[in-house]
């Protein structure tokens, strides 16, 4: 009995260690105007939760925030954002100054006022917002008011084995999305068994994280601008999904794909791209960098992918600097935030990264900064790099990221992404058809939705 | 006339001369002392325990009760809610599942458990020279770290090229999807959970120790063969350590969380999940820790100890007729 005692009560400890310090936050203010901007006066250890110096592109764009700043200093909580921890933090009343997180988590940070609007942050550092890319802006927009700096902009492209690609009779054109007819024939084609076993994939659909790309690929938004109104029940959502599922379902099934992609070395020299068992996927840009490092003899071959009306598309993701309510020091973490986005440090941190992949031997395919005029000028600054394969890689990542678009900022993120997901992993997992899980997925969302903007309403 | 009645003696209600019972006190005043310093000394030893115990057990505990009556953020203050987060609980389809599936988890792999490190106990007990190393041997796995146990599990589980998907092709058997089937990753993940037995086995192997060798002498002597002295020796004088092994194991099957977690929801799996592997602990985690609703999932929290409360209670009532412990008055 002692024991039960002890387990439930350790259960409970874990869940409520965070919770036994509860405290509201609804005190504390925040930052006044004469805080903030160049007249600004800056000092003590600026307390950065989320961000990892772990490259030149974050080092040289650091070095450069840290003499924007001086004579403060910055001090990095390493490693990726611990949402308690941060939370905690808040609550507690010793929020860091500065917190770096993913730009879907903006939504939920702002809703329960763990950060603060940057209106003023960005009228006293004159901070260019139009020069974001807007989708990543649109990120960190909630109710009208800018809650993050948004940076960097991850984007989807296809990738495909250019040799299977010939050898079944196919060009990058047949897996690009743009006609689902072609996609589902070729992925027949590419499609390799043996006794039964999964030997190639054919193509990848890349469920369920990629259901906003195919639907919006079919003309469809899971949710609507503003961020109130659920819209994943839309027919047009559930024939994406069906298409998707498909996909899999004519290679024997999710079952059967997961377990060969599970199977590969992702990372590796041996990756499903140089051992030939993938045809093609959309997937993100960062890949290709990872490719050209462990296989540069890969036969790959690029391309954006399109919607149905053949233009490119891709779903971004990202990045944001926010300012923790009642944070120590304001005034030094806009600057900073503003420092580490401005379009200086994304360019000296770019000549930084093209001078080090050429001392290697290898090509520089860009950096994706999240701010348009960064982008301009980093493309610029690419050269061919000999190998026409890499090349094309680099260009339809530029071409993808001039074509982006992202789910808006809403006080609910995590249970929305988390209801269509499952709605997906239902069907994938065979529990139900697509038309079904999307019309439950639709019920858990909008209520969750409906559940958080009454409470902000309230707040 | 000096009295001899000794502190004993008046205790007894024997009349203690007046005048003297000051001096026949005194050892009693001493006694007490003694007692009173040593009780004091003792608090004072197990204090920093008191104090963890009252600060980051008991505290929590209460706090908890309340949060449950709350709507609470983590970043604002609670609002009180009554009792809306209990009648959500009986309205949201997913602690149904979470439930189910829980339920069905527990009521197989708490008795294969115990089969399996039963089995392996008495095989250890049979080992001579070589008893230390399988001891250890068996033990090892329990001090992987969960998470990596939860990485394994999608390892030699994949349906491709999994281990045991490949020793069952020996056989001519076509393996299942144990990864992504929503009928096979439960019985998945409790063989998995067989892979750290080890402490249920050393636990049984003392309690094996311990029985009294003559009794197995009496038994042959009767004419009695391995599996009648198993079932009518072994097994009623260990039904002591069964009956621990099952209450621990069972309120542990109660609150699975990480091997499942690390498969199917965290790092294993950043975006596929399924609903088969979606246990109660990992939905009450999800609602704190991801959804933010601390309330909500206190309350969870509270449905469970009820839950395990119960359970507990049945099994003790149940093992009163059952388990023989030694030294017990019946």
């Amino acid at each position: 009995m002692r024991l039960r005692r002890h387990r439930v009560g350790l259960t409970l400890v874990a869940l409520l260690s965070v919770t036994a310090c509860a405290k509201g936050v609804s005190d504390n203010p925040a930052p006044q105007s004469s805080q903030l901007g160049p007249s600004a006066s800056m000092s003590g250890s600026l307390q950065v939760m989320g961000f990892g110096a772990s490259d030149e592109i974050a080092t040289t764009r650091l070095d450069l925030a840290q003499k924007a700043i001086a004579p403060a200093t910055v001090k990095l909580v390493q490693g990726d954002l611990d949402v308690q921890q941060f939370l905690s933090a808040v609550a507690s009343g010793k929020p860091p100054a500065l917190v770096y997180a993913s730009r879907d988590q903006i939504g939920t940070f702002a809703s329960r006022g763990a950060i603060i609007p940057l209106d003023e942050c960005i009228q006293a550092e004159s901070i260019p917002t139009p020069d974001f890319v807007p989708s990543a802006l649109a990120q960190v927009t909630l109710n009208g008011k800018v809650y993050g700096i948004p940076e960097f902009n991850q984007v989807e492209v296809i990738q495909a084995n250019g040799n299977l690609l010939k050898q079944a009779g196919l060009t990058i054109d047949d897996v690009n999305g743009s006609s689902w007819e072609r996609v589902t024939a070729a992925n027949k084609k590419l499609t390799k068994t043996e006794s039964g076993k999964l030997k190639v994939i054919g193509f990848d659909s890349k469920l369920p994280e990629f259901l906003p790309l195919w639907a919006r690929a079919n003309g469809a938004e899971l949710i609507s601008a503003d961020g109130k109104t659920a819209q994943l029940n839309d027919p047009k959502v559930a024939e994406a999904l069906q298409f998707a599922v498909g996909i899999y379902n004519d290679q024997g099934g999710f079952g059967k794909v997961k377990a060969l992609r599970d199977s590969a070395d992702f990372f590796g020299k041996k990756n499903q791209f140089a051992s030939g068992t993938l045809g093609a996927m959309p997937f993100e840009q960062w890949y290709i960098n990872v490719l050209n490092d462990v296989s540069p003899q890969a036969p790959m071959a690029f391309g954006t992918f399109k919607t149905k009306q053949g233009e490119s598309v891709a779903f971004n993701t990202g990045s944001a600097w926010a300012i923790p309510k009642g944070g120590p020091s304001p005034a030094a973490a806009c600057r900073l935030a503003k420092t580490m986005t401005a379009v200086d440090s994304w360019v000296a941190a770019a000549k930084v990264r093209a001078d080090k992949r050429a001392s290697q031997h290898k090509p520089f395919t860009g950096v994706l900064t999240g701010n348009k005029v960064a982008d301009a000028q980093i493309k610029a600054m690419i050269k061919p790099s000999g190998d026409p394969k890499w090349d094309a890689g680099t260009a339809a990542v530029y071409l993808a990221n001039d074509h982006t678009f992202a789910m808006p900022a809403n006080p609910a993120d995590a249970e929305f992404k988390t209801a269509w997901q499952d709605a997906v992993n239902r069907v994938l997992n065979g529990q139900q058809q697509p038309q079904a899980a999307l019309d439950q997925a639709q019920k858990e969302a909008q209520a969750a939705l409906d559940k958080a903007w009454d409470n902000w309403k309230n707040k | 006339m000096v009295s001899t009645t000794t502190g004993a003696a008046a205790g007894r209600g024997q009349p203690t001369p007046v005048g003297e019972s000051a001096e026949v006190n005194r050892p009693q005043r001493r006694y007490r002392a003694s007692r009173r310093r040593d009780t004091l000394a003792a608090l004072a030893f197990i204090s920093p325990w008191i104090v963890g115990f009252l600060l980051f057990t008991a505290w929590p505990v209460l706090y908890s009760a309340y949060l449950s009556l709350t709507d609470y953020d983590v970043i604002n203050d609670p609002n009180f809610v009554g009792l809306d987060n209990y009648k959500e609980l009986f309205a949201d389809p997913k602690i149904a599942l979470s439930l189910a599936n829980t339920v069905f988890y527990t009521l197989i792999q708490v008795p294969l458990h115990v089969l399996v490190s039963l089995a392996l106990a008495l095989l250890l007990n049979r080992a001579m020279r070589a008893a230390g190393f399988f001891r250890t041997a068996f033990f090892l796995p329990k001090m992987t770290p969960p998470v990596a146990v939860g990485i394994l599990f999608l390892l030699l589980f994949n349906g491709q090229s999994g281990l045991i998907n490949t020793v069952l092709g020996w056989f001519g058997i076509n393996g299942p999807a144990w990864t992504t089937d929503p009928h096979w990753v439960k019985p998945g993940l409790i063989l998995m959970s067989l892979w750290t037995v080890g402490s249920s086995v050393i636990i049984f192997l003392a309690a094996l120790r311990n029985v009294p060798l003559d009794m197995y002498d009496s038994g042959k002597v009767d004419g009695a063969n391995w599996w009648q002295q198993t079932i009518h020796i072994t097994t009623p004088m260990i039904s002591g350590s069964i009956f621990f092994v099952v209450v621990v194991n069972t309120i542990a099957a109660f609150q699975t969380f990480s091997e499942a977690y690390t498969a199917f929801f965290g790092s294993g799996n950043t975006t596929y999940s399924n609903d088969a592997a979606l246990f109660y602990a990992i939905y009450l985690f999800q609602q704190a820790f991801q959804f933010l609703h601390m309330g909500y999932a206190s309350a969870m929290a509270w449905l469970l100890f009820v839950i395990i409360l119960i359970i507990t209670l049945i099994q003790v009532r149940v093992s009163r007729r059952l388990v023989y412990l030694e030294g017990e008055q019946r």
